[in-house]
């Protein structure tokens, strides 16, 4: 946990991520609020916060009496969401950055490519 | 939400010392509330006053809706572990804990033996033969263990180690999940528990000076730091909480920015640092005291 944002939006964070990557699959069911508040060692109604953040935009859905599950769909949907946010969390900081030490977008580009091979 | 403690206008003086001065706030059921604030605060008179250990001077107290003095309906359902908390010399471990069901109506003696095994504490051991650190953890086992749906720990954790603290918060959180109650911890150990509050109260001088869910105060102020000149640009017309300055550089402490703000100002070259809640605490503590003096 950092000490920047709320903890809550940091859970949240955390299952969207392992939606992403396929820790959760769609249709399995997430951990209760009480083991996520034991296992990051946080207050249990912030743990409740974080997971109603994402019942409350649909990634999560309740089953009643049993638990929060990962409703279908959701991984895609994230996906597109985080591709969208990629520019301004990602890109624009790499540009500030890059700026401030004089490379130029060009060079920055032969960087990118030599990076990924 | 249902308050189970009600303050209104609260006063507290020893001599020509104001201790509490003046409050008002309310304790809602089942929640962790940290009571920050320095030595001297007034913390520990806030407490023996709400477990009527004290007599208010002026104001009203209600503890589940009625006055705790002289209260035994009420002072059951209350725990206050103190600071250095006081058990006759000559009891054994196993004394403190099998008269705590006379104190405590939610007494659970389940509970205290499985503590007592994980704090790795002599039960046949006499009080006066205990170590500092063992001593504490008796006061943190009759706290967890009693239940009680309104517990105060005030500083409970002197002479225990890293490991025993972390297992107090452990415990603490498991036995919340499953049996929720109110508890107050009142500590100086702030980055320690501050992921464990739901809200905090700070008080400094007898007087509340945040009262304030935790997650709000979260990332409710940055650091920015850069020269002098790009700083104060920057902070100008903004609320400084606090104010440094080191030759040509400077950092401020200003509320949160949006995500517009951050990205200008790390465009003209300031380094944005979040602010723990310890830190946001001690810069409001020491602010309040320039405006004193």
């Amino acid at each position: 946990m950092d000490d920047s944002r709320p903890i809550f939006q940091q859970i949240a964070e955390q299952i969207e991520n392992d939606i992403i990557s396929g820790v959760l699959p769609e249709e399995t069911q997430v951990p209760s609020t009480n083991e996520f508040a034991a296992f990051h060692r946080i207050n249990p109604a912030t743990a409740g916060k974080g997971v109603n953040l994402l019942v409350d935009t649909g990634i999560l859905y309740k089953k009643r009496g049993i638990g929060m599950f990962v409703a279908p769909g959701s991984q895609a949907r994230l996906v597109a969401e985080r591709r969208d946010q990629f520019r301004t969390q990602y890109v624009e900081p790499l540009l500030v950055e890059a700026e401030k030490l004089g490379i130029t977008a060009d060079q920055l580009g032969t960087m990118i490519r030599e990076a990924g091979r | 939400m249902t308050a189970i403690v009600e303050v209104r206008d609260l006063t507290k003086h020893f001599g020509k010392v104001r201790a509490v001065d003046g409050v008002s706030f309310t304790l809602e059921q089942d929640r962790i509330y940290g009571l920050l604030g320095r030595n001297g605060a007034g913390k520990t008179t806030l407490m023996s006053l709400l477990t009527a250990q004290e007599f208010a001077s002026s104001g009203s107290v209600e503890v589940f809706g009625h006055s705790p003095v002289e209260n035994a309906g009420v002072l059951e359902q209350t725990a206050f572990i103190k600071e250095s908390q006081k058990y006759p010399e000559d009891f054994r471990v196993k004394h403190v804990f099998r008269s705590a069901p006379w104190f405590f109506a939610n007494w659970n003696a389940d509970l205290a033996g499985s503590l007592a095994q994980d704090f790795r504490l002599p039960l046949d051991r006499r009080i006066k033969k205990l170590s500092r650190g063992q001593l504490s953890a008796v006061g943190v086992i009759v706290g967890l263990a009693s239940r009680a749906p309104l517990t105060f720990f005030d500083e409970p954790y002197l002479g225990l180690d890293a490991v025993a603290r972390q297992l107090f918060y452990d415990r603490l959180l498991a036995d919340y999940a499953e049996h929720p109650r109110t508890i107050v911890l009142s500590t100086h150990l702030i980055d320690e528990v501050s992921n464990l509050l739901e809200h905090v109260l700070v008080i400094d001088e007898g007087r509340i000076l945040i009262d304030s869910d935790a997650e709000t105060l979260r990332g409710s102020a940055v650091t920015l730091a850069g020269t002098a000149a790009t700083v104060d640009a920057f902070a100008s017309g903004r609320e400084v909480l606090h104010r440094e300055q080191l030759g040509g550089l400077a950092t401020a402490t200003v509320p949160a920015l949006d995500a517009t703000d951050r990205r200008a100002a790390e465009k003209a070259g300031l380094e944005l640092t979040p602010v723990s809640l310890q830190q946001l605490i001690v810069r409001t503590t020491t602010a309040s005291e320039e405006e004193l003096s």
